[in-house]
């Protein structure tokens, strides 16, 4: 990957941004714990915008955040935030990015107000601008009247509205969202998220969030890096993985002119000119893979083929959707090209039998 | 920025997101705020109703005492307090030792269990910075608790006409003698409640770190007495906070010890007194630092 020194522009194919800026650059930046190596020579350059950042518990993802704080030094390689150097200038650099903790860090017994004004002025904002800065935080993240009463007694999607404000209330130029949909429901989940593609459209902030689910992110973000055991496995802009790896999952009853509909489909389909697989990538986390077709979605009309397909062998169509990613099928694409290039090197052979089970958890 | 207008001619103004141009701070004026927000909390200012009663309560039951004195030294037209300034304190202890174990882990364990450590830290403030204004604001808090009765006898001396200098004397001593105090019970209170995130540990703790040295120390003490070990009650007083203050401000600001027979330390006893005070001061805040190295994020 091409590493620009900071403040230098890098052509990010796609990104809507005007000011193609880096705001993070890391060049084959490590983290070695005595026992663990959380970040193994990992080189990104992020653009402004919405990143994601993808991974598996212990893939680095905190690891990283912490060093991009400023708050652990790098055992080997350089990371620039915002064109600052994260080892001379993390004061600096705390003072223009916000951080959102993956963990609860509230105290139940003060009002939402009074903890964002505080935190607001330990970012060095004088009193009145943190009194006035909370005010209008707390409302763009959407808390009224409640955020006169204590933390204690707010509902999980709250809390997480109030540690978001935390973050933003010093007007960041960059903030880091640690799994902001953690714990939510898939409503409060949708509201997060809407929120977090806000904070970069409506407030012009660039946002690093990470999650270990893919498909929340690609909804979200301009941009996903996906990183697994402390390796950079992909960072690519998200229409190029939607595009990518779009496919359709299609399950259809049995008749008794066809008894095996599933396989009478596919044979069809073929004929039809559809690409289709039995077992798409990633097909562990369904329950039944045999009775699941996977055609790649190469446009509109494959709709409309599937549609009279089915009917015309006089199935039932039982569904039809659109794949979800799951990060298994990142890992293991990116996989097969790592294994490809780098044959022989003797890492690939480890790597590809680690991913495999990441993903089984994660259904989308 | 749109404006719309409801049929009473009333205006919402939908001004967006704004950005903030103003000052920023920094790191000075951050550890200020955490300065102040902590001394504040330590008397439940900014907190809840409930959170003011009892640092309000032990403030007028350590202030109360003063007040009776003055006016017995008023009304009985005595040529003297009844008490000294530096032992005021040292009589007061437990209220002085339950308002640290109150107060202490409020300051510390709420940040620890709660989490809200890694928020201080991806602010520009550092780990001393965090440290200094928890410790100081402590102190501080000890200071106002342990000086205001001194401010109350002053005063009280002052108006039944006692000399001038003598009393002035008297009160410079003991305001060094609890600005010691303040530090030293500061540092042992907040190094004790930072280890648990649990608030009642932390009170518990505390207490029997105050008190189970001091009981040891006096019983160990009126042991030697009794034996005629006169030498050794001195330096036993090294072994407990209280102890230890009450041997420097016997030696060096004046006032008398509750030691056994009122002994005071010797001058050498003093200035090991006053040595090992500033080095469980200096302890307790290089314990800290180390204790903040891990709460990190």
């Amino acid at each position: 990957m091409r590493i620009p020194p900071p403040g230098l522009t890098t052509g990010v194919a796609g990104a809507p941004t005007v000011e193609s800026v880096t705001v993070i650059v890391t060049e084959s930046l490590s983290k070695r714990y005595p026992r663990v190596t959380a970040l193994d020579r990992l080189s990104v350059d992020i653009a402004p915008g919405v990143t994601g950042l993808v991974g598996a518990n212990g893939a680095g993802k905190s690891t990283l955040i912490k060093i991009l704080l400023g708050l652990a030094p790098a055992t080997e390689g350089t990371a620039h935030v915002l064109g600052l150097d994260v080892t001379k200038d993390g004061g600096t650099i705390r003072e223009r990015v916000g951080y959102m903790p993956e963990h609860d860090c509230l105290p139940p017994d003060v009002s939402a107000t009074e903890f964002v004004v505080h935190m607001a002025r330990m970012s060095g904002l004088p009193p009145t601008a943190a009194r006035e800065r909370t005010a209008d935080t707390l409302r763009h993240v959407g808390l009224y009247e409640e955020r006169y009463r204590p933390i204690g007694g707010y509902s999980t999607g709250m809390k997480q509205r109030v540690k978001l404000a935390q973050a933003l209330v010093h007007d960041p130029q960059l903030v880091f969202l640690d799994e902001p949909t953690n714990g939510l429901d898939p409503v409060g989940r949708d509201e997060m998220l809407g929120l977090i593609r806000r904070v970069h459209t409506d407030f012009g902030i660039s946002v690093l969030v990470t999650s270990h689910l893919l498909g929340e992110l690609e909804r979200t973000c301009d941009h996903v890096v996906v990183i697994d055991g402390g390796k950079l496995l992909r960072s690519s802009s998200t229409d190029e993985f939607t595009k990518a790896t779009a496919s359709l999952a299609v399950e259809v009853t049995d008749t008794d002119a066809h008894p095996d509909g599933t396989e009478a489909l596919r044979a069809a389909l073929a004929a039809a000119g559809a690409v289709v697989s039995a077992g798409g990538p990633g097909t562990e986390g369904f329950a039944s893979p045999g009775h699941v077709l996977f055609v790649e979605a190469a446009g509109e009309q494959i709709y409309d083929v599937v549609r009279d397909t089915v009917a015309g062998l006089g199935l039932g169509l039982v569904r039809m959707e659109q794949r979800r990613h799951q990060i298994a099928e990142v890992f293991r694409d990116a996989d097969a090209r790592t294994g490809a290039q780098a044959e022989g090197s003797g890492t690939a052979g480890q790597d590809a039998g680690r991913p495999a089970p990441v993903g089984g958890g994660n259904g989308a | 920025m749109s404006t719309e207008t409801t049929p009473g001619g009333a205006y919402i103004h939908n001004i967006g997101y704004r950005h903030y141009d103003g000052p920023r701070l920094g790191r000075a004026y951050a550890r200020r705020s955490l300065f102040s927000q902590s001394l504040r909390g330590a008397y439940g200012l900014g907190r809840s109703a409930k959170s003011k009663v009892l640092p309000m309560l032990l403030f007028g039951v350590m202030c109360l005492p003063a007040g009776i004195m003055v006016a017995v030294t008023v009304f009985t037209k005595a040529g003297n307090l009844p008490i000294g300034y530096t032992r005021y304190a040292i009589y007061l202890q437990a209220v002085i030792g339950l308002y640290l174990a109150s107060q202490a882990p409020q300051s510390v364990s709420r940040d620890l269990r709660f989490k809200t450590v890694p928020l201080y830290f991806s602010r520009p403030i550092e780990r001393a910075d965090y440290v200094m204004a928890k410790f100081a604001s402590m102190a501080g808090a000890l200071f106002i608790l342990t000086a205001a009765p001194l401010v109350i006898l002053y005063a009280g001396a002052l108006l039944a006409k006692l000399d001038f200098l003598d009393q002035t004397k008297g009160f410079g001593q003991g305001l060094v003698s609890s600005a010691l105090l303040s530090l030293l019970f500061a540092g042992i209170g907040l190094v004790v409640s930072a280890l648990t995130p649990r608030r009642g540990f932390g009170v518990a703790a505390v207490i029997a770190v105050l008190t189970i040295p001091y009981g040891a120390v006096s019983a160990v003490q009126g042991i030697a007495s009794f034996r005629g070990s006169e030498a050794a009650v001195g330096w036993l007083g090294l072994f407990s906070p209280i102890t230890l203050i009450d041997g420097v401000q016997s030696t060096f600001l004046g006032g008398s010890s509750s030691f056994p027979n009122g002994q005071t330390p010797s001058t050498a006893a003093g200035v090991v007194y006053a040595v090992v005070s500033l080095l469980v001061i200096a302890g307790c805040y290089a314990l800290l630092m180390r204790r903040y190295r891990k709460a990190g994020l």
